[in-house]
């Protein structure tokens, strides 16, 4: 994510705390219903609803692990028919060199191998971890975000984006607290 | 039964069993706080540090006894013709069958959506973790020249053009094993990536936070983070459901592919992982019942979860006993004269008293478990545990050296028994699994604390007009 500076974006946002999952939902929702977009939600654990209220939900990981599978088994068959065949030809008892069936079992694994290696760098790259600096840690209270705290976060990129207008909408949900998020 | 009342039934059935899965009065934050402080502000106590200088002592025993057998050689092991494989392969098998319940834990409770997994995932895929590491060691050692190992184990481009062979299932065994560790660890660190950041967060100490934060990674629990974060881990899970029985079936193909009498049977792939969710439940017990004292957390380990444990036991305990019987079946109706000397000789041979202890404490000790009242009997029940983790590794003992000690050729009969080299490794290695798991409830929170607060009644959204 690119965040850009200018003259109308000197801070990154305006953050709204809500202690309870119903909260924040409910006010993901009406914001997007007032038309904003550049917004996100943060919470101290995965709030299925949430993504749904935000309108964002497409998402590539599922494609990307089923071809890191396909990867891992294509090769894991190649590299073992390279070794069996080519490289390293052994007669076993009068065996075909290329003995598919033994060689099942290493390609599971690497099916395996590869496929989890892609979920797990697959989402960290798409969520572009690791990211050790981000604006929203600027907020003091965004500490509690990963205890019991909810934060909604209405991005200054967002075109509806107005600094007075955004705090009096965020200050109609009934947050807890509107801070604002530095850069 | 009145309509109405059928479809009220399930739901206050849900709740009190959500209820009884964490202690009454918790919140985001008192779960939070308390998972946490045990790491953060929890002051080192002197038990802890007696218990960890003798989990150290013990680890240091196993360097020790790596060097000796490096530079002396496997001689100073007990294995010789005709048994070659010992305690490496026992304690292998004995080992990775451990790791085996952390998975099933982590994995397929998770596909099947049962709760109660949450409060013990984190510690028993460590112990995973820190088990297949144990493991690992055996067959490295066991190659005699664990240096040269590399380019007999693995496929790499060496000066001498040499290949492994595929058709082997001890190549099988290297891909099973190197994946499941890898695997393992990455669904662990997953797991472990949104708890860091809560210590990130709540850590005072400078460089505690420097290196929690490093860690995290930066995870801010963002809506389309914990979106990816959850696919991720229900796609590892689905990914490692598979994995681990294939760890243990291809482990059981290092015997079933042989030809020796009591090891070619096709009972040995679902035997084996059954074996190895039964060890494994029992060492997680093990573990988790000291845990939950010394640490307070009767309130997330509760007797529900030991009562859920004790019945996978049983019912894993009852498929062994059934692969036991079986053995017996097989050899005596093949009518082949090796199988049936082969059983005749672990009934009433030179190990018999291994499998009758063996058959005590897998399959007799166990039926204590079809008592509610002394399931939850926590005393009875962490007893219980030990007695599982000794017969299962008898088990392995039995199969190994009964198979092996009487040749088809009379002339090279023998007798096997571990020299102390092959006891200083074993005791080692139990030494740094508990070195590591101490090591890993000092410094990480051994619960999932994100995942305690999920299962809270108060993380319910409760949306408008519903």
């Amino acid at each position: 994510m690119k965040l850009k500076r200018g003259p109308q974006h000197s801070i990154y946002g305006l953050m709204a705390e809500f202690d309870n999952p119903s909260a924040l939902v409910a006010a993901a929702r009406k914001a997007r219903e007032a038309g904003y977009k550049k917004m996100d939600a943060y919470s101290p654990y995965p709030i299925e609803e949430l993504v749904e209220a935000l309108g964002q939900h497409h998402d590539r990981l599922s494609l990307l692990v089923l071809m890191g599978g396909l990867l891992g088994l294509g090769a894991g068959l190649t590299l073992e028919y390279w070794a069996a065949v080519i490289a390293y030809p052994m007669n076993v008892g009068g065996r075909p060199l290329a003995s598919w069936p033994a060689f099942i079992p290493p390609a599971f694994e690497t099916t395996i191998l590869f496929a989890a290696l892609a979920a797990v760098l697959g989402m960290l790259g798409l969520n572009g971890l690791p990211m050790p600096y981000h604006p929203v840690f600027n907020v003091e209270r965004f500490a509690l975000a990963s205890r019991n705290r909810f934060f909604l976060c209405i991005e200054s990129r967002d075109p509806l984006f107005d600094r007075e207008k955004t705090v009096t909408f965020l200050e109609t949900l009934e947050p807890r607290e509107v801070a604002e998020v530095a850069y | 039964m009145e309509p109405d009342q059928t479809q009220i039934e399930p739901l206050t059935l849900g709740e009190q069993r959500r209820a009884e899965l964490v202690g009454p009065g918790h919140s985001f934050a008192t779960v939070t706080d308390k998972i946490s402080s045990i790491v953060l502000t929890r002051k080192t106590t002197l038990g802890f540090l007696g218990a960890f200088t003798v989990a150290f002592g013990l680890a240091m025993m196993l360097f020790y006894t790596l060097a000796y057998v490096v530079v002396v050689g496997v001689g100073a092991f007990g294995v010789n013709v005709p048994v070659g494989w010992g305690f490496d392969i026992i304690n292998f098998v004995w080992w990775i069958g451990i790791g085996h319940a952390g998975t099933l834990i982590s994995a397929i409770l998770l596909l099947l959506r049962q709760q109660w997994r949450t409060s013990i995932n984190r510690f028993a895929e460590a112990m995973t973790l820190f088990a297949v590491a144990c493991a690992a060691l055996y067959p490295i050692m066991h190659t005699g020249r664990p240096w040269l190992a590399i380019y007999w184990l693995f496929p790499y481009p060496n000066t001498m053009g040499l290949w492994p062979q595929f058709r082997s299932p001890l190549i099988w065994d290297v891909f099973a094993v190197s994946t499941y560790a890898t695997v393992s660890a990455l669904f662990w660190f997953v797991g472990l990536i949104p708890d860091l950041a809560t210590l990130r967060d709540r850590a005072t100490a400078r460089f505690a936070r420097f290196a929690y934060g490093m860690l995290a990674m930066g995870w801010r629990g963002s809506a389309m983070h914990w979106h990816r974060y959850e696919t991720a881990s229900l796609l590892l899970a689905g990914l490692a459901t598979p994995l681990v029985v294939s760890v243990h079936t291809i482990v059981s193909f290092d015997f079933a592919v042989s030809v020796l009498p009591g090891w070619h049977a096709t009972i040995f792939p679902p035997y084996f992982v059954a074996g190895a969710i039964y060890s494994g439940f029992a060492m997680v017990m093990t573990l988790a019942i000291p845990l939950r004292v010394v640490y307070g957390l009767e309130d997330f380990i509760t007797l529900r979860h030991l009562q859920n444990m004790a019945k996978i036991i049983l019912a894993t305990g009852l498929i062994v006993a059934y692969g036991y019987m079986m053995e017996a079946f097989t050899a005596w109706y093949s009518g082949n004269e090796y199988e049936r000397f082969m059983i005749l000789n672990r009934l009433k041979g030179p190990y018999a008293v291994m499998y009758w202890a063996l058959i005590a404490c897998n399959v007799i000790a166990p039926q204590i478990l079809w008592f509610g009242k002394l399931r939850r009997n926590v005393a009875l029940l962490f007893a219980m545990s030990l007695v599982v983790n000794v017969g299962m590794w008898l088990e392995r003992y039995v199969i190994i050296v009964t198979s092996l000690h009487r040749d088809f050729l009379p002339s090279s009969w023998g007798l096997y028994s571990g020299s102390k080299w092959d006891w200083s490794m074993y005791i080692g290695t139990i030494g740094l699994f508990l070195t590591l798991l101490f090591l890993f409830i000092r410094f990480l929170p051994m619960i999932s604390i994100f995942e305690m607060r999920t299962i809270l009644p108060q993380a319910e959204v409760k949306e408008e007009g519903q």
